[in-house]
């Protein structure tokens, strides 16, 4: 019998509306109680005075490339980096090579990560086979072989008709399709936001109509179907509007969007990292390939909007579309350059420079565990519930430190953040009741 | 000999010897001072005074090693360049994308990369990719020139409109100048904005919305932040845009905007857009009709404006090859006096 007792700390439980000082213990593996502080401990004590304790973070979106693109990142180094930032939970997008459309690269998934991962890994499949987009992946089979949820991520459903199709059967396996709202005519070429700065830098642009006019159809879609459809990472004022009027409708939509479009704006491309200003040296513009990101960096209202949509509940949750990539696939012409941010180890401190910490922490934890309905599979998922997987972190939202890409577990270092300081920070992280990361 | 020889002393421009030239690599026009552009302005006087010369020759930057790369087909600017170089006696390479090794697939760092290690001191450099020359600035230890990135900027063409323009102008402060035709995909209106408005002239683009980009189309709010985009009217209407206008700027119009859905017909946009006779007319008496080249003739202008008198198309390229040496001179860092 293995326990630990996360002690004196604050602990936030937004799922089982709990905040105050708190001893978390967990026993062989799982919540066994939270305690008034000061009790007995029996085993290892972890001093959480001054901190902050919640439910591990769970992430419904982050790339961990593997298979296919093991330079970029493997589920090994993509469940470090989940660690690191407070994840306990990440979902595997599939756009993996292949790509996970069958049974067996479901399974490969779950049984590497059993074997590798520090984190718990949760595999979505795709909606197409091959994610060609042309006609559907066995979606019972994935869903059985533990496909939590579907998406081309990468690309939209851009058929209507098979979007359509896919919803309706997902809607009898009772599993959520996650839609890239982006239409594909709209956004052809572009590389970055279509406004002001696109023009200042001769790059062609994705404008916002690209994305709201496939958030408007999977509305639509959703109410004609009846069926679930999530959209992943929304990115501007007028999604924004259409899921608010979607959900005053009661239709079955929800909507994540990612820590960076909640802090940074199309500013980023032009001017890099603060650390290097890009105009103050040699008068140079940064054309910073690390801000590429799709859908783009938007204008300083959108990300208004994004914080706006948050707080009033209209946005269900936070994810981190973690997009790890190699150096050369961002060291060169910004066209030719991959789109992705590495997300997972600054995605709490982001959420915070935009949000109140409580707000966030739901957003983190309960909020995208409901949207997916990860509750099914793991009970208690994204609480401190009795019983819970006994999955902590400890957080010290005041603490300020430096993005240091060099030295993160990612082997993906692109983060437009590189040389700015933050506040918030992971003390530790505790995942079935092993401590999997310690800053202490 | 002894007259050449004394021309050859006399090839430092004499009116710039308080101002230094500190810039390692010339990128972009946006950001340049009334003092760098008046330097290289009064270079280029210099330069076109060695151009006239029986002898069109200098030894000044004998020694040096001017690499032209360009990835995507010029015919001027590479020539004007190459003419610059060897005017002032460099060694200059050629190296087209096309022949190289990038069709093995070497990386556009590894390629500057091996062309700074066989020792170029100014890399002059053309890429479809806007920002590509601010990547390899930021790579190589050469100075670059940036020969057009892009839809992003084409610097030495601005430098040569402006130093056409001030030919016939004088200054350009209060100017009116038109720029009509693809403003959206053109990399020449862009530069020639920038470096015109920021010289006091004032600046209308005019083109159809499609042809327009985000930011400068009708009813965009003007943009107040840093490094915002310089204030320029804006006009879909090429016969309201030209009245009183004392320079008029058509753009080559690229054949594959028909396909982009971006405009219905050539035959249209002649129709609307095209640079005739009767439109020159409604501008100011003499006023400058230019073009960066190449020319549709028939398309963005009229056969018989772009041979008219108050055309200074051909003066472009001549001020071209001047405009580029200075540009080189000062970017090799050699000092007036």
């Amino acid at each position: 019998m293995s326990e630990i007792t996360i002690r004196g700390g604050r602990v936030l439980d937004p799922a089982n509306g709990l905040d105050g000082v708190a001893d978390v213990v967990l026993r062989d593996g799982v919540v066994a109680e939270v305690a008034k502080p000061g009790g007995k401990a029996t085993g290892e004590t972890i001093d959480a005075s001054g901190l902050v304790v919640c439910p591990g973070f769970v992430d419904i979106h982050a790339h961990l490339r593997e298979p296919g693109f093991e330079h970029k990142e493997t589920i090994e180094t993509g469940t470090l980096a989940a660690a690191r930032g407070g994840f306990t939970t990440v979902c595997a997008m599939p756009n993996t090579e292949p790509p996970t459309d069958s049974a067996g690269a479901v399974e490969f998934v779950l049984r590497t990560a059993a074997a590798k991962g520090t984190v718990r890994v949760m595999a979505i499949g795709c909606v197409t086979k091959g994610r060609a987009g042309h006609e559907l992946a066995e979606l019972a089979e994935l869903a059985a072989a533990g496909a939590v949820a579907f998406s081309d991520d990468g690309a939209p459903v851009a058929d209507a008709a098979l979007m359509r199709r896919a919803l309706e059967y997902a809607g009898m396996l009772d599993t959520p399709v996650i839609d890239h709202a982006e239409e594909p005519a709209l956004a052809a070429g572009g590389v970055m936001h279509e406004g002001w700065i696109s023009t200042r830098l001769g790059l062609r642009g994705v404008p916002a109509a690209a994305e709201e006019s496939m958030v408007a159809r999977d509305v639509t879609l959703a109410e004609a179907t009846g069926a679930r459809v999530h959209l992943a990472h929304i990115s501007t004022a007028g999604s924004i509007e259409l899921v608010r009027a979607a959900k005053a409708r009661e239709l079955p939509v929800t909507a994540e969007v990612t820590p960076h479009h909640l802090a940074l704006t199309h500013e980023a491309v032009l001017t890099g990292p603060s650390a290097q200003r890009a105009r103050s040296e040699s008068g140079q513009l940064a054309y910073d390939t690390n801000a590429k990101v799709n859908p783009p960096l938007r204008r300083p209202e959108d990300v208004a909007a994004c914080v706006a949509g948050l707080l009033d509940g209209t946005i269900d949750c936070i994810a981190t579309d973690h997009a790890p990539h190699a150096t050369q696939d961002k060291l060169c012409e910004f066209d030719a350059a991959a789109m992705g941010i590495s997300g997972l180890e600054t995605a709490l401190a982001l959420c915070l420079t935009a949000l109140p910490l409580e707000t966030a922490i739901e957003r983190l934890t309960i909020a995208p565990s409901a949207t997916l309905g990860l509750a099914r599979h793991v009970p208690g998922i994204g609480s401190l519930s009795k019983g819970a997987p006994g999955d902590v972190v400890v957080i010290d939202p005041e603490a300020e430190w430096t993005v240091e890409p060099e030295t993160f577990a990612s082997l993906g270092k692109n983060t437009p953040l590189a040389g700015r300081t933050l506040k918030g920070r992971v003390v530790a992280t505790v995942y079935g009741g092993n401590v999997v990361h310690d800053a202490r | 000999m002894i007259r050449a020889a004394r021309q050859e002393q006399a090839v430092a421009p004499r009116s710039a010897d308080e101002r230094e030239w500190t810039r390692r690599h010339l990128l972009d026009v946006d950001d340049l001072t009334r003092d760098e552009v008046e330097l290289l302005m009064e270079t280029a006087d210099s330069m076109k005074e060695v151009l006239g010369r029986e002898v069109p020759r200098v030894p000044t930057l004998r020694g040096r090693t001017v690499v032209t790369l360009f990835y995507e087909a010029s015919t001027r600017t590479r020539a004007s360049f190459e003419l610059a170089g060897k005017a002032l006696g460099a060694d200059v390479i050629n190296v087209a994308a096309g022949g190289s090794s990038v069709e093995k697939g070497e990386s556009l760092i590894d390629t500057v990369r091996t062309l700074q290690a066989v020792g170029a001191d100014v890399l002059v450099m053309r890429h479809g990719s806007s920002g590509a020359p601010h990547l390899v600035a930021r790579q190589i230890r050469s100075s670059v020139i940036n020969a057009g990135d892009g839809w992003h900027a084409h610097p030495t063409q601005a430098l040569l409109d402006l130093y056409t323009m001030r030919a016939h102008l004088g200054d350009v402060r209060g100017r009116r100048v038109v720029i009509v035709g693809d403003i959206a995909h053109s990399r020449v209106a862009r530069s020639n904005i920038w470096l015109l408005a920021n010289a006091g002239a004032e600046v209308t683009v005019c083109a159809p919305p499609t042809l327009l980009p985000a930011g400068l189309r009708p009813g965009d709010p003007p943009n107040e932040e840093l490094g915002a985009l310089p204030r320029v009217n804006i006009e879909t209407d090429l016969d309201s845009a030209v009245e009183g206008a004392d320079v008029v700027m058509a753009l080559r119009l690229q054949k594959e905007r028909m396909t982009g859905g971006l405009l219905p017909s050539l035959r249209e946009y002649a129709t609307l857009y095209q640079l005739n006779e009767a439109r020159v007319a409604r501008a100011a008496s003499g006023a400058l009709v230019m073009h960066p080249g190449p020319i549709n003739e028939g398309v963005e202008i009229s056969p018989a404006v772009a041979s008219s008198l108050q055309s200074v198309i051909d003066e472009q390229v001549t001020n071209g090859v001047a405009v580029r040496m200075a540009a080189l001179l000062l970017m090799c860092g050699v000092k007036s006096g």
